[in-house]
């Protein structure tokens, strides 16, 4: 079992998923330059958080044309893992992989700190080891988290289940003043309908070893590997 | 050989309905300078692209598809593409 880990000009999370996954967590991973063609031998793919082509016109736009998406695209279709983190989320929007889009944050401002979210419809292979409703802590950092989708796309994520995490307050209520960005129903991180791509903004590669003081972010990678294990 | 070089220029700008927080924050400011008249402002983007060996018709298709495609974003913006010049024969 091995993880792949995209990178591409202006990846800036790459190093920190890989030290999770290499160090922390005692996976296989490595790094795939984002001008390859293939992605022979990888499992899962990450791609990672960071300002892909300097997020020049729009976030994620530019990143979306490499020549590895075309596999990530064909990956995902046969049912792969692929989880997009940050910019990677940005990146899986402007592929079409997850509806909806992002625009900047409402206050203007780059946002980095830590935040709330809640988990819910954790029946996918991200999240299996998080129990519905339960909140977590994650930092984000982002100028554009502030998640945008017309009314009939929320909707269909809402009937089909694929909110999978939420800004909340500390105790899981949802609330304007504990919404970071101005995201729509306070969206954090949306699944597909297959449950098979998952996007977020906030970083679980950030809080997964127990040196930083917190390791809420660790069992998402746990849950991956689960899911790998019981599959091979 | 000579080719036809088309100009064409692409207005993208967000759909109504999509909260523009810069066009909030531009308006703010021009209100503070006292320019009270401005109910409103939405901040778009212009892109100018050099097209050379096709007719303006096929420019204005291609250029719409590379709007679907990569210039704009359909979900938040719509677009409007403009012939601008035609230089040489």
């Amino acid at each position: 079992m091995q993880f792949g880990i995209v990178v591409f000009p202006g990846s800036n999370c790459d190093h920190d998923c890989y030290y999770v996954l290499d160090s922390v967590l005692g996976q296989r991973v490595k790094f795939v330059w984002h001008k390859s063609a293939s992605l022979d031998g990888i499992d899962a793919v990450i791609l990672p958080g960071g300002f892909s082509y300097g997020d020049y016109l729009r976030t994620g736009a530019i990143a979306r044309c490499s020549p590895i998406m075309r596999e990530v695209l064909e990956f995902s279709a046969r049912g792969g893992l692929v989880l997009g983190i940050c910019n990677g989320f940005q990146i899986l929007l402007e592929m079409g992989l997850l509806p909806g889009a992002m625009l900047r944050n409402n206050s203007l401002h780059f946002v980095c700190r830590d935040t709330c979210i809640r988990a819910d419809n954790v029946d996918t292979p991200f999240t299996s080891r998080y129990s519905s409703g339960q909140v977590l802590t994650m930092p984000i950092a982002h100028g554009e988290g502030n998640y945008f989708a017309d009314d009939a796309t929320l909707a269909d994520l809402h009937k089909f289940r694929q909110v999978v995490f939420q800004y909340s307050s500390p105790d899981g209520r949802l609330e304007t003043e504990y919404n970071p960005n101005g995201s729509c129903d306070h969206i954090a991180g949306i699944c597909n309908r297959e449950r098979n791509v998952l996007g977020m903004m906030p970083h679980p590669e950030r809080c997964a070893d127990s040196m930083l003081g917190n390791e809420d972010g660790q069992s998402l990678f746990i849950s991956m590997i689960d899911a790998l294990t019981s599959v091979a | 050989m000579n080719e036809k070089l088309v100009t064409a220029r692409v207005y993208i700008t967000l759909k109504s309905g999509v909260v523009d927080p810069q066009g909030l924050a531009v308006e703010n400011a021009l209100k503070s300078l006292e320019f009270n008249a401005v109910v409103g402002v939405r901040v778009g983007r212009v892109v100018e692209l050099d097209i050379v060996g096709q007719t303006e018709d096929l420019v204005r298709k291609d250029v719409s598809a590379m709007c679907e495609r990569l210039l704009a974003n359909p979900v938040i913006e719509n677009y409007h593409v403009e012939i601008l010049s035609k230089k040489g024969t």
